[in-house]
């Protein structure tokens, strides 16, 4: 069904975090963007359609003084607004967001931190682009931050703080069917495994609260309102987002799932994990009788190899991207 | 990212250490004397309250070079000296073995089951020794406490941070070579057969819901592996079967030459500054401070260690102008990688041994401890 393409390489490898590759597509310059965290540095490739420009820049996490060390970066995704692409980079000290080709930081959030050392590790993780105009950041505290982004410009600003979750902020995503209809915006997944499904706008409301096993969820999707949710033992969950009725569970993987993604256009779901497995399904809903089919459909096995991010390049499915880590390089399959 | 991984850290670098250590001895037929009063320095400082307490502070895990900087100061608070291409290779081979580690472990909880195997073998080492064996316990029971409220999710968090720490180090050891545990290029194997972790499902099933989210089919889909039914669970207590293999000691039954490394073909030169930050010194010197003074009768019955297996072998290493190393004991490809290992390993000799000025202003101590680094 796949086949392997040229390997893209990296300046450095990737970490092992969760949901390690971002995918931007510019389709009117015949580019895609590629985004991985390297310890305290995002690696970004843009690479062109026709498979013979390359071009690599590197993005530092910013350190606040010189008096303290290096500040790991979690996690850089690229979010979609109807008025501009934009770049988003977590790490320990702090939300970084720039320009979509990396090349201007238009806004720096500085974390709170205490002054003196907590038990619990202080961070920002997980990165959702909201409908007009909202990008929301997660930190490890379990509060996820709302900020409001012009159409263009730096004067991006704090909207609101949402303080449901009590475990750490895992992962996020906000509804990728393009469809006017669905009621539920954002879905947010934590280290408890526990989802919470939001309502955007002014005061972001809160729909559904869908709890956890004590086991975490490490990435999770929203597609015609339903929650794809992978999890630390290697299941995947597909649940009624507004109503929280499990539609289906898969034994996916043999280890911690660390990617999810769907491909809105087809209902491809691609899931990645530890165990060194990719798998491509597909997922049929029907409304009628409300139910979700999970149909497996491939494999793909990258050897000795714990993967990190695994996306799809376009709204079908047609390619998609993965990466692993200690690899360096960005491993790319299409469709034969 | 974790503030929790020190402990951990120390007791797996540490444990390693002591394996290696411990097969040294015995190789170079040191005296039983000889070879039980190291250990018990090295455990007894190692396991000391002071160093311990010190160590479970929640903090960040620091660079290579700090933990390289304790770790021999915990080598050296014994009767016996590493120079410094020894501590070199001895680091190496630790960090390695506990990347293995981490890097196999099934679940992220495992990491404690594999500290564990660590401490029930030092314990064992120490067993003539009851003020030691006291140390080890108490310990132990510290672990225990401050780890078994841990979440899954901090778990894999501190793991995480670990694999970090350990990124691109591929060095090759010829026991792991020899067990087909490392390839040639220097990664990990890792299977997709098997038994799955303990409380994972083995993968394959596909359940599906009706409108109400009961159960209406199940059906099946190839996983492209062979996976089985889990294990029992290990014991994470004081005392018990740990069940996972993952922290005992591997060098009991192999021959010296098995610790021999090499570096993978294409080496990644290590991005740490040369800056320790304020942060950073800070730890260092309280680390320090919390070991026992250092033994000072080197005259009497101070001994050199040789973690090679012929003299000839131990001079070339000892002589940091980069003689070549000879490692007809490992799967070597091309002869080029001999001639760039032994200028890495001369390179990253000479470094350590460097004298080098901070230029962080906020150091006014940085000085001392850096020259106290360089020192040892």
């Amino acid at each position: 069904m796949y086949h392997k393409e040229k390997s893209i390489q990296t300046k450095n490898s990737a970490s092992a975090l969760y949901n390690n590759l971002g995918v931007l597509r510019i389709a009117p310059r015949r580019l895609t963007y590629f985004a991985v965290v390297h310890a305290n540095v995002v690696n970004m490739v843009s690479a062109s359609w026709d498979g013979l420009d390359y071009s690599h820049r590197q993005l530092q996490s910013k350190e606040p003084n010189v008096a303290t060390s290096t500040s790991l970066v979690t996690q850089a995704a690229f979010c979609v607004l109807p008025s501009r692409d934009l770049l988003v980079v977590t790490s320990q000290k702090g939300i970084q967001i720039y320009e979509s080709d990396g090349s201007i930081m238009v806004y720096w959030h500085a974390l709170e931190t205490p002054d003196t050392p907590t038990d619990k590790a202080v961070f920002a993780r997980g990165i959702s682009a909201v409908w007009e105009s909202y990008i929301c950041v997660g930190v490890s505290s379990g509060s996820i931050l709302v900020f409001d982004v012009p159409s263009k410009g730096s004067n991006i600003t704090l909207s609101e703080v949402l303080e449901e979750h009590t475990e750490s902020i895992t992962d996020m995503a906000s509804e990728c069917s393009g469809s006017q209809e669905c009621i539920a915006d954002l879905v947010s997944a934590d280290d408890g495994g526990n989802l919470c499904v939001w309502k955007s706008g002014e005061e972001f409301q809160l729909l559904n609260k869908i709890h956890g096993f004590d086991m975490s969820c490490s990435s999770v999707k929203l597609w015609k309102g339903t929650v794809v949710a992978g999890y630390g033992t290697g299941q995947i969950r597909l649940y009624e987002a507004v109503t929280g009725i499990l539609h289906a569970e898969v034994n996916a993987h043999a280890r911690w799932i660390y990617s999810l993604d769907i491909a809105p256009f087809s209902g491809l779901l691609l899931s990645a994990a530890e165990d060194s497995l990719v798998r491509v399904w597909h997922l049929n809903l029907t409304p009628e009788s409300n139910s979700v089919e999970v149909a497996h459909l491939h494999n793909e096995c990258v050897t000795d190899t714990q993967i990190c991010g695994a996306k799809f390049c376009d709204s079908d499915g047609y390619a998609f991207a993965v990466t692993g880590y200690d690899l360096s390089e960005i491993i790319r399959y299409t469709q034969s | 990212m974790s503030v929790r991984t020190l402990p951990l850290v120390f007791i797996n670098l540490g444990g390693e250490m002591i394996y290696i250590l411990d097969q040294r001895l015995r190789a170079s037929n040191t005296s039983d004397d000889n070879s039980e009063k190291v250990m018990n320095d090295i455990v007894g400082t190692m396991f000391s309250k002071a160093f311990i307490d010190e160590l479970l502070k929640p903090q960040q895990l620091y660079s290579h070079r700090t933990l390289k900087t304790v770790l021999t100061r915990l080598a050296h608070a014994s009767i016996m000296r590493l120079n410094p291409a020894s501590m070199e290779r001895l680091y190496e081979l630790m960090v390695m073995a506990f990347k293995y580690q981490v890097f196999l472990c099934p679940r992220p909880k495992d990491l404690l089951l594999i500290s564990y195997n660590h401490i029930d073998t030092i314990r064992e080492f120490v067993k003539d020794t009851p003020v030691v064996v006291n140390q080890v316990d108490e310990t132990h029971r510290k672990i225990i406490e401050v780890y078994s409220s841990l979440s899954e999710g901090e778990f894999q968090l501190l793991r995480q941070t670990l694999l970090i720490f350990f990124q691109d180090m591929h060095v090759r050891v010829s026991l792991f070579l020899k067990n087909q545990v490392q390839r040639p290029t220097g990664r990990f194997a890792l299977s997709t057969s098997g038994p799955v972790p303990h409380g994972i499902e083995v993968p394959g099933l596909i359940r599906t819901c009706n409108s109400k989210g009961r159960e209406v089919r199940r059906s099946e889909f190839p996983t492209g592996g062979s996976y089985s039914s889990p294990v029992r669970e290990g014991c994470f207590e004081l005392h018990g079967d740990r069940v996972t293999r993952l922290g005992r000691n591997m060098y009991t039954l192999s021959h010296p030459e098995e610790t021999r490394t090499s570096k993978a073909p294409s080496v990644k030169t290590s991005d740490a500054p040369n800056l320790l930050a304020k942060e950073e010194l800070n730890l260092l010197a309280r680390l320090m401070g919390s070991m026992k003074a250092e033994n000072k009768t080197k005259v009497e019955a101070g001994f050199q260690i040789n973690l090679f297996t012929t003299d000839q072998e131990e001079e070339e290493a000892g002589d940091p102008s980069g003689a070549e190393d000879s490692m007809s004991g490992v799967i070597n490809i091309q002869a080029m990688q001999d001639e760039q290992a032994a200028t890495e390993l001369a390179r990253i000799a000479g470094q350590f041994t460097e004298q080098e000025e901070p230029e962080n202003p906020y150091c006014n101590k940085g000085d001392d401890l850096l020259a106290m680094m360089d020192d040892l």
